[in-house]
């Protein structure tokens, strides 16, 4: 057994305990200490200086086979970008579980909320730790079953909670359904022959590589597929609707880890195997990506409700990542992969905090009625709070600021390497997308304004007046949050040391 | 001590006293005021350390981002020249003294701790600013600043128009800064470096002049929007919601300096790039006009202060546009930030003698009440009116030379005209306020301030008239005036004295003896109502155009996009199901076929 096994099993094992009578609680919040236990181990002996041969992750590998031909074995590795991804995963787990109410509290079933919870991040894991392209697809695939029960049952908003389940479930589905011909068009095209990533990495080395005509129509499937999962517009809208009513664990977990499978994937199968296809499509997906970033950045600053608020401004930043990804060069992907962890870590914060708001404030977020001067009352949850909004508008300080100042300098890159050549479509989008920065800082500041500055209304004093501040329990999810968040704004250094390696790697193949 | 421990202690000592606020001491607000203000005492003494080290001084810089040489790596590096060096006396001078008069001014505030976490946050990123020896290191503080001003202008949070002055701080510095970082990136473009020393030694190789030009034009925006500039200007009257010794330190002697600080900085880019240079000095010199006119208009004695701060960032951002000036705008900078800092710490004993009170029309009479801040006062406006041998005298002309000089005289004739209306709203602010007598029973019961308040005062107007005599002033002003202390009666000598004794004697003849403003200019007192066409802009392209997008994605781009394939999936599943096969094995055949096909379609 290896690290990746041990932190994929631990979730899996407490769920199953929990099903057989494990008190729900204490079992979830042990899984998640101990998966955060495991992924910090890993980290700390994790070889930086090991050069991988292609970019398949080699480090902490395991395989067993189950198909010999075509080769297909549940395997596992890890190189510097899944280990990134990997400590966001056990990080937002352990708030999620932390942040979750207690057994009591929990009508519908406390064992399956926890369970639900671990079986999400034993998804997310496998499908990170995975270098078969099988098992990539299905422990993301696993992870969307307890979120739909999630949505379906626990949502606080009654009426419609089913329904919401149910759109977004199908049409996430939807989405898998596209990737997964996707997938099975690209292992064809790269030989048929084994679902191993290294394989298909050594086809496309040492082969002729697939042919463009083909790459093309396989890299716009996979574009929409993952795009559909990472909320790329106009494939987006079912995501605010979703946060907005999921309980707050589980759009910690969703917005914060799993959605950054299909961002994942883009940066681990996508790009590095059809490189023609990626650069075919460059201009649509820069236009895309500013659709959520300038679009969807205006359509933020529109909404009513807090929490939708939250679930766009999550999409909006997506644009970012996806930016990174499109500049294709080593600043733009470490940045592209720091930002991933970094609006990882902080949309789950205040996914965290807007779940404590909600319990004092009433499921509906509206600001109408909500707000005014809620410092007053908690000022705790006011702070936190303010610490969440200033790392979303990407205050330098946190992982936030230097991941985007990464992206902004990988879209730049080109240009510099050849300043004749004149702006390029890349380097307006990554103008454009600055002004971006203008937007988030606007509705994430009217937000905090509305709702914990001000003047205080009637109703919200009479609302507020007998409700606590937030408890030490209550502020150990965020601070678990926050605190990481911080050490790598101040030393981003701490997350470099292993994404820049493997981005260098990356770059370095698709250069052959 | 060596210059590196001097320099890194005087970086991380505001740090660790705001971190330590925040991290527990804020539960003893007295404590955490002691803190802040040790640190800020201490800070002034690394400060003269500072000054006496010699450029060039040997100091670690640590690696922030470091992505190798040849990619991408930026250092918090510290920078030791004349330049960083007379600077950190103004941030840690004034800011000592703002402690200190904070002591007295915030002793009843509820909020005192936070005040003061507030306070060292400041400190920490405005010697950031100062310090930094890269464009990447000068952004990261330039927007901490910006968050350390947003939480104090905030401070009386619960009042709407304080929650709404921070947030639009805030959020106009970020327009600013959209363009600076842009400038920044195309600087990288062209001279690939970010370090200011590359930058210098590959500026004059740029062939692309075009877009240098583009470049340093987009730094300055950073400036525009830092220093409040027209038309960025808007956001620092409104900042005056914030305590008054914030108004002091921040908004009137650091800050709002710190884009005149970073031009002079990279003077030697806006020097190779002449249309940039002018449309610099324009901005400047408009900004200074619009802003002294606004002035004379205002009743609220703080908001006059502000535009009075605003018309002379103008004069010194006008000073890094005019070849030469870049020195003369520092050295205005650092006699500005005594006086100004004076004159905004005595409107604060005045407000705080007068419960609050903050017009100047129910005020008066405060001459007999508070002399020692009378006399002052008096001696900060006297500076900031330019009366000949004080230091706001030696400073404005020094810009006004330089201006002449460079043969840019249109801009001349505007810095002269405002030179006759910077005496006359100041005069207007200092008869209504302090001459005659008391209009209400808040300045007929005022008296005069603690030692602890106007200590600080009677400090600050020593260095209000005098500072530019002292050798610092020279540090900064290396290269300009070789004839300084010598008055040269020329042209701009008699313009400016014209412009002082028509405006002092206009002044008095208007307001002496009145109880309401005899002259009504609406559109200097709406302020060429910007504000509104702001809001009008705002509520258009932002909050307008936000609603119909909002209904685009929620009514065409939703079902289109995601309701009709979701629905299409289960209509499928429906369809079987009318078919007699709607069970599991209808469902994995009909997932099975599309893949299939869709496959089918991709690789054949």
């Amino acid at each position: 057994m290896s690290f990746p096994e041990y932190i994929i099993l631990i979730p899996i094992v407490f769920a199953v305990a929990i099903l057989f009578g494990a008190p729900a609680r204490f079992s979830a919040i042990l899984a998640a200490a101990l998966d955060a236990v495991a992924g910090l181990m890993m980290a700390s002996r994790f070889d930086t200086d090991a050069v991988a041969v292609n970019t398949a992750p080699s480090q902490f590998a395991t395989a067993h086979e189950i198909l010999s031909h075509p080769k297909l074995s549940l395997s596992f590795g890890i190189d510097g970008i899944s280990l990134v991804l990997v400590l966001l995963t056990v990080l937002v787990t352990l708030a999620a579980v932390l942040a979750s109410p207690a057994e009591s509290k929990i009508k519908g079933g406390p064992r399956l909320w926890y369970i639900s919870l671990l079986l999400i991040a034993a998804g997310a894991l496998g499908a990170f730790c995975s270098t078969d392209l099988f098992f990539f697809y299905a422990f993301h695939e696993l992870a969307l079953i307890p979120t739909f029960l999630m949505i379906g049952r626990f949502s606080h908003n009654t009426e419609n909670r089913v329904r919401t389940a149910w759109t977004v479930t199908i049409y996430l589905a939807v989405g898998s359904l596209i990737l997964l011909a996707g997938l099975i068009a690209l292992f064809f095209a790269a030989g048929g022959q084994s679902f191993a990533m290294e394989h298909l990495y050594e086809h496309v080395t040492t082969g002729d590589g697939i042919p463009a005509e083909k790459q093309n129509g396989i890299y716009l499937t996979l574009l929409i597929g993952f795009g559909i999962l990472v909320s790329l517009f106009p494939f987006h809208s079912w995501a605010p609707a979703a946060y907005a009513d999921a309980p707050a664990p589980v759009s910690m977990l969703h917005s914060g880890v799993l959605k950054k499978f299909g961002l994942y994937g883009l940066i681990r199968v996508a790009t590095p195997l059809l490189p023609e296809g990626a650069a075919h499509w460059q201009h649509l997906l820069l236009a895309l990506l500013l659709g959520n970033i300038l679009l969807l950045g205006l359509v933020t600053i529109a909404q009513r409700r807090f929490d939708y608020l939250l679930g766009y401004s999550s999409v909006m930043h997506m644009g970012y990542v996806f930016l990174g990804i499109a500049s294709g060069n080593s600043i733009g992907l470490q940045g592209a992969v720091l930002l991933m962890f970094a609006h990882g870590v902080s949309i789950a914060l205040l996914f965290a905090l807007t779940g404590a708001l909600r319990e004092r404030a009433g499921s509906v977020l509206e600001f109408e009625t909500v707000g005014g001067g809620l410092a007053r009352h908690y000022p705790a949850l006011g702070l936190l709070f303010g610490f969440a909004v200033f790392a979303s508008v990407g205050l330098p300080g946190f992982a936030n600021f230097a991941a985007e100042l990464l992206v902004f300098f990988g879209g730049f890159k080109p240009f510099a390497a050849d300043a004749a050549a004149g702006m390029k479509p890349l380097q307006w989008a990554t103008v454009l997308a600055l002004w971006g920065v203008v937007i988030s800082a606007v509705y994430m500041l009217r937000a905090y304004r509305r709702l914990f500055k001000g003047e205080r209304s009637e109703h919200a004093v009479a609302l507020h007046k007998e409700a606590a501040d937030l408890t030490w329990i209550e502020r150990l999810p965020a601070l678990l949050l926050l605190v990481p968040l911080m050490l790598t704004g101040f030393v981003p250094g701490l997350l470099l040391r292993f994404i820049a390696p493997a981005v260098e790697g990356f770059t370095a193949f698709l250069g052959k | 001590m060596d210059a590196n421990d001097i320099a890194w202690c005087l970086l991380l000592f505001p740090l660790i006293s705001a971190a330590t606020i925040l991290l527990g001491a804020k539960r003893w607000p007295g404590l955490s005021a002691v803190l802040s203000t040790g640190s800020a005492l201490v800070a002034f003494g690394l400060g003269v350390a500072f000054l006496r080290l010699g450029e060039g001084a040997e100091v670690r810089s640590y690696p922030w981002i470091d992505l190798g040489e040849d990619l991408f790596r930026a250092t918090i590096g510290l920078k030791i020249d004349p330049l960083s060096q007379g600077m950190m006396i103004v941030v840690t001078g004034v800011g000592a003294l703002v402690h200190l008069f904070s002591l007295g001014y915030m002793r009843e505030d509820a909020g005192k701790a936070r005040y003061f976490a507030g306070l060292s946050l400041f400190m920490f990123s405005m010697t950031g600013i100062v310090l930094a020896d890269n464009f990447a290191m000068m952004f990261v503080f330039w927007e901490l600043v910006g968050v350390s001003s947003y939480i104090l202008i905030g401070h009386w949070y619960e009042k709407n128009s304080a929650a709404d002055a921070a947030k639009k701080a805030f959020l106009v510095n970020r327009i600013g800064d959209f363009g600076f970082m842009i400038g920044i990136l195309l600087v990288w473009v062209l001279t690939g470096s970010i370090y200011f020393d590359q930058i210098a030694a590959a500026a004059g190789g740029v062939k692309n002049a075009s877009l240098l030009n583009v470049a340093v034009l987009l730094v300055f925006c950073g400036a525009v929007g830092k220093s409040a500039q027209l038309p960025l200007h808007v956001w620092l009257p409104d900042a005056m919601e914030g305590p008054t010794p914030v108004s002091a330190l921040i908004h009137a002697a650091t800050m709002v300096a710190a884009g005149v600080y970073m031009l002079a900085r990279v003077s030697f880019l806006v020097g190779t790039a002449e249309m940039a240079a002018h449309t610099i000095a324009w901005v400047g010199a408009l900004t200074a006009l619009a802003a002294a006119l606004m002035a004379t208009q205002q009743n609220d004695i703080k908001r006059i202060l502000a535009y009075s701060t605003l018309s002379q960032l103008g004069y010194m951002i006008m000073a890094q546009g005019v070849a030469g000036g870049s020195d003369a705008g520092m050295f205005h900078l650092f006699t500005h930030a005594w006086f100004k800092a004076l004159l905004f710490l005595g409107s604060g004993a005045v407000i705080h003698a007068c419960h609050h009170e903050q017009d100047i029309w129910k005020m008066g009479g405060l001459r007999q009440k508070m002399p020692i801040t009378f006399w002052t006062f008096a001696a900060g406006t006297a500076a900031l009116i330019a009366v000949p041998l004080t230091s706001g005298f030696w400073s404005k002309e020094a810009i006004l030379e330089a201006a002449h000089e460079d043969g840019m005289h249109l801009i001349y004739a505007v810095g002269i005209l405002v030179a006759f209306l910077t005496p006359f709203y100041m005069t207007r602010l200092f008869v209504v306020a302090f001459l005659g007598k008391p209009r209400t029973d808040h300045a007929g019961h005022a008296h005069e301030v603690t030692p602890v308040m106007w200590a600080p005062l009677a400090i600050l107007a020593v260095m209000a008239v005098f500072s530019a005599y002292s050798p610092i002033a020279h540090t900064l002003e290396a290269r300009g005036h070789a004839d300084f202390g010598h008055l040269h009666f020329g042209l701009t000598f008699w313009l400016s004295l014209a412009g002082l004794v028509a405006g002092v004697l206009g002044a008095v003849k208007l307001y002496r003896g009145v109880d309401a403003d005899p002259v009504n200019i609406p559109v200097f007192a709406r302020k060429f109502w910007l504000d509104e066409i702001y809001l009008f802009l705002v509520r258009v392209f932002q909050d307008f155009v936000g609603m119909i997008l909002d209904a685009i994605d929620r009514y065409v781009v939703d079902p289109v996009f995601v309701r009709f394939p979701a629905l299409c999936a289960m209509g499928g599943g429906y369809l079987l199901r009318l078919f007699q096969v709607g069970n599991l094995q209808g469902y994995a055949w009909l997932f099975g076929a599309g893949v299939v096909a869709l496959v089918w379609l991709l690789i054949s």
